[in-house]
């Protein structure tokens, strides 16, 4: 099974590239942007998914990490006569003018500065329990926001960082995605993986289990903070400009992963990615009303807000009637893939692997 | 950064500022505490309440309605919307796990946003429209006390909460309804086998909440006249944060907290007017450190967890 499962999803993957490259020379410019968007929300979800889902500590400051990514990274892909340019109040800070790095570089730094602040902020707030934490995150992505409002010499304050280059094509974006999820998901099955669900299960049970708890649920919110920072990269060379406003990084945008990952099943990462797409459509689709249209011949203006309105309606009416959301705690697989087309593939019984293992040691 | 010496007259300037922001504080964050102590809940929504109240007063007093008549309308109908939020949002809810309650409740938060920026407008508008020429002089007058200039309208505000909290201690302390809620925040079960109708009593209790939100609101808006869908926002968490640090689940901690919360605040920036940027993230900094120095805030009482 293991190898049929190997052997397919590599073929999932190189059709998929396939398909990638196909839509980069033949899709119009507002198809790739969102093509391009999907996975950048999908790490997103899948990395507040590892913190919120599978480890059960309910985190709201994702937003937090995403900005700490995206300014990172930006900081670093600028030009420095561009940062000369937009530092208009205040001059930048002389060390950070001439830093410059590609683009994979200041990814991978801006995933590390969110790990490090990750690691700051849950050292004392990974005590408290849930509700407080919430809070707590809240309040740390608020801080971030509130920084970056005010360090003018290292943000350019409320201006915000213009002109950052636009890197994030469809090949970085869900490039970064397979990074992710081949990390997340060997975490998730590895013995720690084990661990932090029995923390989400029973955290007190966990610990008397022998289980670090502390250190297990820092890990994975260090781990999802990573994550989280190099889609702020992503996501901040997809909208190439970025500011500390409440919409942009903001709760607002806490708000939206929070219902990518609830829309799609808190606790399955395959969930998260279906949750993450569904939601780039849906918000892209209610775009039209917001726009004036024509009905039976009444002119209806736009209503600006609406979409918002529809969304958190929505998300309401998920978390009352369906709080399993599309996918639960369930995980894709092949097996079960294959058995809706009514292929079976026998699994070997435990008695065939012990007799097999006696045969190797013969 | 810079500390600047206060003098006696900016320091009672300061210290009203304190008491008007911390009086406004402790408003929301006693309807906090009060759903909190007996739902477990953070009502995520409850800033957004307060703001739906201050846009009902606004409107009312644009179609003609006299001051008093806007704060009633605002009071009663920031009742009524927590009453409507409990029953359709947070009852189906009551036996699902916390975390899908508490989710509920920021989906809650964005949608009451949302509806003022659909049917309000998401332009700031300027609440000193419900004064008209007969109590304009409530905004403009100031009185001088020690050579401090401190507008009437800060003392107002004081007296106001302090008058609205008397009536709250009663009706907690000494009337059925509010015996009944202090039984259902021990324990719920027990409650509702003695007789009692615990979701009205839970329905009251949102709706008593909202009203001192709105209150608070209203008060707030006369003082800052600005009105926007966002308002609610962070008044909502510090007002959390103040119920933390008093205690949680404690009316007079909340009340406590929040005065004290809005002191610090006042005078941080009165201290370091260079540190005034920061000033929403100082509330946040006091709710970590008091978690980890006493989790139970100043007048909690001790939790215990039940394995």
């Amino acid at each position: 099974m293991k190898k049929i499962n190997w052997t397919l999803n590599l073929i999932t993957i190189v059709l998929f590239t396939l398909f990638l490259s196909y839509a980069q020379g033949n899709f119009d410019d507002y198809t790739l942007r969102i093509i391009t968007l999907i996975p950048i929300y999908a790490i997103m979800s899948v990395s507040l998914n590892l913190i919120n889902g599978i480890t059960g500590i309910f985190s709201l400051g994702h937003a937090g990490f995403v900005l700490l990514g995206a300014y990172t990274s930006a900081l670093l892909t600028l030009e420095p006569f561009q940062k000369e340019l937009s530092y208009i109040i205040v001059p930048i800070q002389p060390w950070l003018l001439n830093l410059h790095a590609n683009f994979l570089v200041a990814t991978l730094a801006g995933g590390v500065i969110a790990a490090i602040f990750a690691f700051l902020i849950g050292w004392p707030t990974l005590k408290l329990s849930g509700d407080y934490l919430a809070i707590a995150s809240l309040g740390f992505a608020e801080i971030a926001r509130v920084l970056a409002n005010n360090l003018i010499s290292v943000t350019n304050g409320p201006l915000g960082l213009k002109g950052l280059p636009n890197y994030t094509n469809v090949y970085w974006s869900w490039g970064w995605l397979l990074v992710t999820l081949i990390a997340i998901i060997s975490l998730v099955k590895s013995s720690y993986g084990r661990a932090l669900i029995a923390i989400r299960e029973d955290s007190i049970a966990a610990e008397s289990m022998g289980i670090n708890v502390f250190k297990h649920e820092l890990m994975a919110f260090v781990f999802g903070a990573f994550f989280a920072g190099i889609s702020g990269s992503l996501y901040a060379h997809w909208l190439t400009t970025i500011d500390p406003r409440i919409t942009t990084f903001g709760p607002l945008l806490t708000f939206y992963v929070l219902i990518m990952v609830v829309l799609g099943g808190l606790g399955s990462i395959t969930g998260s990615i279906i949750g993450a797409g569904v939601f780039a459509l849906m918000f892209e689709y209610l775009r039209s009303l917001e726009e004036p249209f024509d009905i039976f011949g009444i002119h209806v203006p736009g209503i600006p807000g609406m979409r918002m309105l529809v969304i958190s309606a929505i998300f309401i009416f998920i978390m009352i009637f369906w709080q399993k959301g599309i996918m639960g705690r369930a995980e894709f697989s092949w097996e079960k893939l294959l058995k809706l087309f009514g292929i079976k593939i026998k699994k070997p019984s435990l008695v065939e692997i012990y007799m097999k293992k006696e045969g190797e040691s013969k | 950064m810079e500390v600047s010496a206060l003098s006696g007259a900016t320091f009672l300037q300061n210290l009203f500022n304190g008491l008007m922001f911390g009086g406004l504080y402790a408003l929301l964050a006693v309807g906090y505490t009060m759903v909190y102590g007996i739902l477990r809940l953070i009502n995520f929504a409850h800033g957004d309440i307060m703001m739906m109240g201050v846009y009902f007063a606004f409107y009312a007093s644009l179609m003609g309605s006299p001051l008093w008549l806007s704060i009633i309308i605002g009071v009663s109908g920031a009742a009524i919307l927590g009453f409507l939020i409990d029953r359709i949002a947070y009852k189906p809810l009551r036996n699902a796990p916390r975390i899908s309650a508490l989710i509920t409740a920021i989906g809650m938060s964005f949608f009451l946003e949302s509806v003022a920026v659909v049917v309000f407008g998401a332009v700031p508008k300027s609440f000193t429209s419900v004064f008209n020429d007969n109590n304009k002089w409530i905004m403009d007058k100031t009185w001088n006390i020690l050579d401090a200039r401190i507008p009437v309208m800060t003392f107002l505000i004081f007296f106001v909460t302090a008058i609205i909290f008397l009536i709250l201690f009663w009706i907690v302390y000494r009337t059925k309804i509010g015996m009944a809620m202090r039984a259902i925040s021990s324990d719920i079960p027990t409650t509702s086998l003695m007789g009692i109708n615990v979701d009205m009593v839970i329905g009251f209790t949102f709706a008593l909440g909202s009203a001192m939100a709105a209150a608070g609101g209203i008060m707030w808006a006369m003082r800052y006249p600005n009105v926007f869908p966002y308002m609610g926002f962070m008044p909502g968490l510090k007002a959390f944060i103040a119920a933390v640090l008093g205690g949680i689940g404690s009316i007079p901690g909340a009340v406590v907290g929040g005065f004290l919360l809005g002191l610090l605040e006042i005078f941080l920036v009165a201290l370091m007017p260079g540190a005034a940027g920061y000033r929403d993230a100082f509330a946040f900094i006091i709710l970590i450190v008091i978690l980890l120095i006493k989790p139970d805030g100043l007048l909690g009482k001790k939790s215990v967890v039940k394995v």
